[in-house]
């Protein structure tokens, strides 16, 4: 930390106590209640709840449909990360190499990153609605006849574009801004060294490039996990059955829709667990940065 | 070496395409009439019913009881936004300065204390998180809306970070002149912390306007609805509907995602500096 | 104005490593003093620990007749200027001189008096409006110092300040620095890695190695007679000479070469000596000298420094810029101009060879260097 602090009995206590406040009270306590009702099953009508044990658990984990989610999951995190990824990353070389209407580009590729992920629902929505989406006409133009909100692969297939569509501008940021960061000086050594463009990128540009997608790759999978509650509840119109859906609405859906509080508080604390192997994951990454530079 | 080259330019003139095209589309078609989005499909070019659409979605009272209109809800969000950023702002604040620039025991289980809420997003603990808000009592309440959400370590770990690159002599100066922990904090932390305040505002803003699922569960009262939530209710009445409107959901996607996206245009520089300097 | 006793003041760290060890200086009111060694040499832990940025582990600091050890840095009435300026970004320059005497609750018409008195002293007037961002290096560098001086503190503190300038700017600073020292006549503690800027500065100089003082002294006393092999590798420039020799009474013996010392013997056996470069020259016919092998030369215009060998060990002399150079020249140097070094220690053996009495050398030896003589 600092050379020199200041020191005071009190002080830094109070500066510390409404945050530390705020994190108790909606953080810890919601967090131990988690852990703590996934242990229980709840009466459905609120007449107490008794003690079972890991069954909550077994069940999840037993459950046919829990298993169809966590593979829908899994390949739906897969695809919007790879793709919002190197996309991202296409464009931000793009536009690192152009140099007239450099700011333009930047601009216009940014502004999406703020639309809410509902708000990228609905508008996806649009371009695959039956009666008036572009997509589904283009799409039945090649034979193919799109039913989104009804048949499961067509609904995933436009819940990955909406989610890959919201993605790519928050890479393109952090890719333009590793991708600038890299020294002139490098660049020209690497020019000297080596004539062709791609194999410079490959070889010089990219390795000095792994440390941000290193980053983004794991930000982006909890983006995949987490943050795409909103398109997906706007897509499914909360409408489960036949579509597909990940884990995180189904926590949702069995806690609020089904009102099965321990299993739904169980698969919160399996999904704890993941983003907890991820976070250190990025943790020690940070760390690793912190030496480097 | 540095000569543009024609596929760069296509390839990026694409990448806006997609990115941009679904906004441009969202906003033309808001300005046709349903019935006419309903027979043609979505529109690329202004339709000429941009005030009366706007003026429905605005101001008619809508939903089950009839007591929220657009403006509400924009207001709504507004208050989301913005009372979040600040909150987040003075708090992280607040906790970063003790926490860099006190000595004292507990400083390392302070840390933790905050950082450990880095682990685990929102929407892992949102039963819960509903059930304690149920016990005391905040459902429907703005400070129910806002202050959970402050429950977060980022702010925090962007002012942590600002805080140590913050060369040590401008403290052994001030000290040396005579500076307490409140003089310095207001006279030279603060001010030398306002491009990044800005920044953090801009990024928390957006964050808390775009808030969805947490909006939804705080609200059944509908005068507290924002606009993300309004999206959701649009959606419900939708179905079964002859022909949808359209063009209203279109207007109140635009609505929800005009202040941010102007925000975000407006201040880009500050937006970027602080998302990439500090979401390390 | 105040006198400084630091008084067997050590510094240890939690982690159980000693930066400062017992060291005692006694500095007089008004005196400019250098504390001067290599980095990590406990040069700027010592000056921090004077200004209360460090926590004293050991002994004591005075600051006039006051004990400073548990005063807070605000109440020791003395003013630091930082390597890196330490201005406040947001203030201007007016703002950054004021700050010190607004939080002292200084009333508004002295501060603008002593504000525009140190900003006339600096000639900083122009600027007065402006913020730190829009001043160069130099500027930035006055503004410190104006923060110093508005504060009439009883002592000034000077951390490297002069490190982020460049050469030029360097010695410019240096003279101002010097100037304004000597008008003000405020007791000031400088630290620096750099000995030439030591040397020039200096009404007494503080060598520092290890955390431990090495020599203190004024700037020709240090040069003339170094205490440790430390110091005369350390101060001047090129470095002295720090050959192998062997004494046997008044014989000394460098490799082949050899000297007569005419009585004089202040140790016997192998010790190191010292020959600075620019007390060699070329021998002149009869003399006693010896041969080095030349290896490469550097041409500074004034001298050409010549690099090459004695026997097996490497040796660099300063000679006059004309001089005739071949594969190997004949060098010869005055018997009182060498030092002797215990091969163990490091530490100087006997106070050299007493010159031979010439009216240049006692007009010399009128001033500082009487003592040591």
């Amino acid at each position: 930390m600092k050379r020199v602090q200041f020191s005071s009995p009190y002080l830094p206590y109070v500066f510390l106590a409404p945050q530390l406040a705020v994190i108790v009270i909606f953080f810890y306590w919601p967090s131990v209640q988690a852990i703590q009702s996934s242990f229980y099953l709840e009466d459905p009508f609120g007449f107490g709840s008794t003690f079972v044990g890991l069954s909550n658990y077994a069940d999840a984990f037993a459950s046919a449909e829990y298993g169809r989610i966590a593979r829908f999951t899994v390949v739906f995190t897969g695809l919007v990360t790879f793709f919002s990824l190197s996309l991202g990353l296409l464009l931000a070389v793009k536009a690192d190499a152009v140099i007239r209407g450099n700011a333009a580009y930047k601009t216009l590729l940014i502004s999406v990153y703020t639309i809410a992920p509902p708000v990228a629902g609905l508008i996806g929505m649009m371009f695959f609605d039956q009666h008036i989406g572009p997509f589904v006409k283009i799409a039945a133009f090649f034979g193919w006849e799109m039913k989104v909100g009804l048949n499961y692969v067509d609904t995933a297939f436009a819940m990955v574009v909406v989610a890959v569509w919201k993605q790519i501008p928050y890479n393109f940021i952090f890719f333009l801004s590793g991708l600038q960061s890299v020294p002139v000086s490098v660049r020209e050594a690497a020019a000297i060294d080596c004539r062709s463009g791609f194999r410079r990128f490959w070889t010089v540009v990219l390795p000095l490039l792994a440390p941000t997608a290193f980053f983004l790759l794991v930000i982006n999978i909890t983006y995949s996990l987490f943050d795409t509650f909103g398109i997906i509840d706007v897509m499914v119109k909360d409408k489960a059955a036949n579509n597909p859906i990940t884990l995180v609405y189904k926590v949702y859906m069995d806690g609020f829709r089904g009102n099965d509080i321990g299993g739904s508080s169980a698969q919160s604390v399996i999904l704890m667990v993941v983003v907890f192997v991820l976070t250190i994951l990025q943790f020690r990454f940070i760390e690793r940065r912190v030496h480097y530079t | 070496m540095h000569k543009t080259r024609f596929f760069d330019h296509l390839i990026l003139i694409c990448g806006v395409l997609f990115l941009m095209t679904p906004v441009v589309v969202a906003f033309m078609t808001s300005t046709h009439t349903a019935a006419e989005i309903h027979s043609k499909g979505l529109m690329l070019s202004p339709g000429g019913h941009f005030a009366e659409t706007y003026t429905t979605v605005l101001t008619r009272q809508g939903g089950f009881t009839g007591q929220v209109t657009g403006a509400r809800m924009v207001m709504n969000s507004f208050i989301l936004g913005v009372g979040f950023a600040a909150g987040k702002i003075i708090l992280s604040m607040l906790a970063a300065y003790a926490i860099v620039y006190f000595r004292f025991r507990m400083a390392n289980l302070a840390f933790w204390i905050i950082f450990t809420t880095l682990l685990l997003p929102l929407e892992v603990r949102i039963m819960p998180s509903y059930q304690v808000m149920t016990q005391l009592g905040l459902i429907n309440t703005y400070t129910g809306l806002i202050v959970p959400l402050l429950a977060s370590a980022t702010g925090t770990f962007y002012f942590r970070q600002f805080f140590k690159s913050v060369p040590d002599e401008l403290l052994e100066a001030a000290r040396i002149d005579g500076a307490g922990p409140f003089k310095f904090f207001i006279d030279v932390l603060v001010p030398l912390s306002r491009t990044m305040m800005a920044a953090i505002f801009i990024i928390m803003f957006v964050y808390g306007w775009n808030q969805y699922l947490w909006p939804m569960l705080m609200t059944t009262d509908e005068s507290f609805f924002t606009l993300m939530r309004g999206i959701k209710s649009i959606l419900q009445v939708w179905i079964g509907s002859q022909i949808p409107d359209y063009n209203e959901a279109f207007a109140l996607a635009v609505l929800a995602m005009l202040p941010p996206v102007l925000i975000v245009v407006i201040f880009q520089r500050w937006f970027i500096k602080g998302l990439t300097e500090s979401d390390k | 104005m105040a006198t400084i006793d630091i008084n067997q003041v050590s510094k240890i760290y939690t982690g159980g490593v000693t930066a400062v060890r017992s060291v005692d200086i006694n500095i007089a009111d008004g005196e400019f003093i250098v504390l001067v060694g290599p980095s990590g040499c406990g040069k700027s832990t010592l000056l921090r620990m004077v200004a209360g940025l460090e926590v004293i582990s050991q002994g004591a600091v005075r600051i006039g007749d006051r004990v400073v050890n548990d005063v807070d840095p605000a109440d020791r009435d003395i003013a630091m200027v930082f390597q890196n300026y330490a201005l406040y970004p947001h203030m201007t320059v007016y703002e950054n001189l004021a700050y010190g005497l607004k939080n002292r609750g200084t009333p508004k018409a002295e501060i603008a008096e002593r504000v525009a008195e140190a900003a006339r002293m600096l000639q900083l007037e122009p600027y007065l409006e402006r913020r730190p961002r829009a001043l160069s290096g130099g500027q930035r560098q006055r503004v410190a110092m104006g923060r110093a001086i508005v504060r009439k503190p009883a002592a000034f503190l000077f951390d490297e300040p002069l490190s982020n300038l460049d050469a030029k700017l360097r010695v410019s600073m240096r003279g101002e620095i010097k100037r304004l020292q000597r008008r003000l006549g405020t007791t000031s503690i400088y630290v620096t890695h750099d000995q030439l800027e030591a040397m020039t500065l200096a009404d007494r100089l503080v060598v520092l190695n290890g955390g431990q003082i090495e020599q203190i002294g004024a700037p020709l006393e240090v040069y003339h007679t170094p205490a440790s092999t430390f110091v005369a590798s350390f101060i001047g420039s090129p470095a002295m000479n720090l050959v192998k020799g062997d004494l046997h009474g008044d014989r000394l013996a460098i490799g082949p070469a050899m000297f007569e010392l005419g009585g004089y013997a202040p140790a016997s056996g192998p010790l190191t000596v010292g020959l600075r470069a620019e007390d060699l020259r070329i021998a002149r016919e009869g003399e006693v000298s010896f041969a080095l092998r030349v290896d490469y030369v550097e041409e500074l215009g004034s001298q050409r420094l010549v690099h090459g060998t004695l026997g097996d060990q490497p040796l660099t002399a300063a000679l006059p810029p004309e001089t005739a150079l071949g594969d190997a020249i004949n060098l010869a140097i005055p018997p009182d101009r060498l030092h002797f070094f215990a091969n163990e220690t490091g530490k100087r053996i006997g106070n050299g060879l007493p010159a031979p009495t010439t009216p240049a050398a006692e007009r010399l030896g009128a001033g500082r260097l009487v003592a040591h003589r």
